[in-house]
């Protein structure tokens, strides 16, 4: 049965290749920075299994080591990817191999749709083949094993040369791939330090009292500016609704839960496009496309935001309070 | 009500603000609200540890890296744009749009994880949509270039967000739900993903209007280069 750990050790293994590679070109700190990041990731359900023990010391490890990751990641210059082969020699094998070319790639997304899709009845020899939590993230790296094979095969390359092309990639992105981990970790320490509860608090002081506009508007724009904050529309949705939402808005002014909940949610999607802490989404792309700003992805969708959270707003404010 | 904790909010402003290496500046950001907070230093560490691998599903992006990079090695790229600018009537906009359409449903279907930045905009969307503004405006430069990549990274991410909230079965209506049970309110959850609906049809027309406009833009400074060709 193939498990979400599986795939976490698969990442591991390759991160791990890629520190051994740094080492060998002499890159020491590049070296030291993905195999620390590799450990995270092979020993991260051990970390989590004896935390829930009772054992904490395995995650006071890990916390140190993320904090020595925060200190090689500035020493990680950024460096344009280099191409190992020409432009030329590119065309050419474009040209030989055709629509060939598109097939691995297709296959990443149809293997993890026919994963979603089909994945709990897929079985070898009366087992289950995927382990149910997870199943898209499982069939999502299963996909990409069985897209490395097919593109070896249309290429007519070794594996290791997808390795290494894999490695320069990675390379390429550098420090960036670790923002999206980190800020989700930032984001629960947030929480446990009542961050939420401490915005809660000032966005109920500066609330006008008796205008049930200026409730829901203070409430809409707290989600997005929590958002912002947070990275996450997911941690400001409990604060926001806790704070204003429920005692105020449903309680005191008759919104309706439905309409504030679904609507309320999405006013925080629209301070997702706008913030670096989304970094998964913002900045992480940004590096991937080789952008030469990093705000690139968010100025190119910063006025849809802002039109979206305008219209939402609008809707909610008419329909809320039927 | 302790508002200390709210510094780490103030370190995060600044530091990206003045531009620093954005992972120490996340780091001590967590360390200044968790210690302004009181917690002790070994409970922190383990908090960070504990939160850190809790979200590795975050570096998924990572296994598509080798089979996308060897694809590029041997031309994906440079495939997909010759076919893009062989294909016609296949203009800028109608493959944006055409793909933002195929994106939110995906993700109104709960299929998420089937295209992204690593699998779907980086070897595919990207390179069309730059083939795809060539064939507008053959002078393309470096920042119209990076205006195009970013363009298409934002569809994608338009597309995910505004569709995901419409499922049922996970992610954001489930929070909702838990959120509204937790306190009384009972609520199914189809209930709550109906008035997703609203804004799922605004986003994809506000995008798709942006999108068109975009491609106005390029035809508008090609029309005095078409005029000098032609006189």
């Amino acid at each position: 049965m193939l498990h979400i750990e599986y795939t976490y050790w698969l990442i591991a293994a390759f991160l791990i290749y890629v520190a051994w590679r740094n080492l060998r070109d002499g890159q020491g700190s590049r070296a030291a920075f993905w195999l620390l990041l590799g450990l995270l990731f092979a020993g991260g359900d051990y970390v989590l299994a004896q935390q829930k023990a009772g054992n904490s010391l395995p995650a006071q490890v890990a916390g140190a080591m993320v904090i020595a990751l925060a200190l090689l990641a500035p020493r990680l210059r950024r460096h344009a990817h280099v191409d190992t082969v020409s432009t030329e020699q590119r065309l050419a094998s474009a040209l030989r191999l055709g629509h060939k070319l598109f097939m691995p790639a297709l296959l990443i997304p149809l293997v993890t749709l026919v994963a979603a899709l089909f994945g709990a009845h897929l079985s070898v020899a009366g087992h289950a083949l995927f382990a149910t939590p997870q199943m898209t993230l499982t069939g999502l790296a299963l996909a990409c094993v069985i897209a490395l094979f097919a593109a070896t095969y249309v290429a007519r390359a070794p594996l290791h040369q997808g390795l290494s092309e894999g490695r320069r990639l990675l390379d390429a992105i550098g420090w960036a791939a670790l923002l999206p981990l980190l800020l989700a970790a930032l984001g629960e320490v947030f929480t446990q330090s009542g961050v939420g509860a401490a915005i809660a608090a000032l966005a109920n002081a500066i609330l006008p009292e008796g205008s049930a506009f200026a409730c829901l508007l203070v409430f809409a724009l707290g989600m997005v500016l929590f958002t912002v904050i947070m990275g996450n529309a997911f941690a400001a949705f409990p604060v926001m609704m806790a704070g204003i939402g429920l005692p105020l808005l449903i309680q005191q002014y008759g919104a309706h839960p439905a309409i504030l909940g679904a609507m309320g949610m999405l006013c925080g999607y629209c301070g997702t496009l706008l913030t670096p802490m989304a970094a998964d989404y913002n900045l992480v792309p940004a590096a991937l496309l080789e952008l030469r700003s990093p705000y690139g992805v968010i100025r190119a969708q910063f006025w849809s935001a802002v039109m979206i959270f305008v219209a939402t707003f609008m809707m909610m404010w008419l329909l809320v309070f039927r | 009500m302790n508002y200390w904790p709210l510094l780490g909010v103030a370190v995060i402003v600044i530091g990206f603000a003045l531009r620093f290496n954005a992972v120490p500046v996340v780091v001590c950001a967590a360390l200044v609200s968790g210690l302004l907070a009181g917690l002790h230093v070994p409970d922190l560490l383990a908090l960070l540890g504990k939160s850190f691998v809790s979200s590795r599903m975050l570096l998924m992006f990572v296994l598509t890296l080798p089979a996308i990079g060897l694809l590029e090695r041997a031309g994906l790229r440079e495939h997909a744009q010759q076919w893009m600018a062989r294909l016609r009537g296949m203009t800028l906009a109608r493959l944006l749009i055409g793909y933002l359409l195929v994106r939110e449903v995906l993700a109104t279907l709960g299929l998420m994880g089937v295209a992204g930045h690593a699998q779907t905009v980086r070897p595919l969307l990207a390179p069309m949509s730059e083939a795809a503004a060539e064939k507008i405006l053959p002078t393309l430069n470096d920042d119209d270039r990076d205006e195009l990549r970013a363009i298409a990274a934002a569809t994608d991410n338009v597309g995910r967000f505004f569709g995901e909230d419409v499922f049922i079965a996970l992610g954001a209506v489930l929070l909702i739900q838990g959120f509204y049970a937790q306190h009384g309110i009972e609520l199914t959850p189809l209930a709550i993903a109906l008035w997703a609906l609203p804004t799922a049809i605004v986003a994809f027309v506000i995008q798709s209007v942006r999108i068109w406009r975009y491609q106005r833009r390029l035809q508008r400074r090609a029309t005095p280069l078409r005029n000098e060709q032609g006189g």
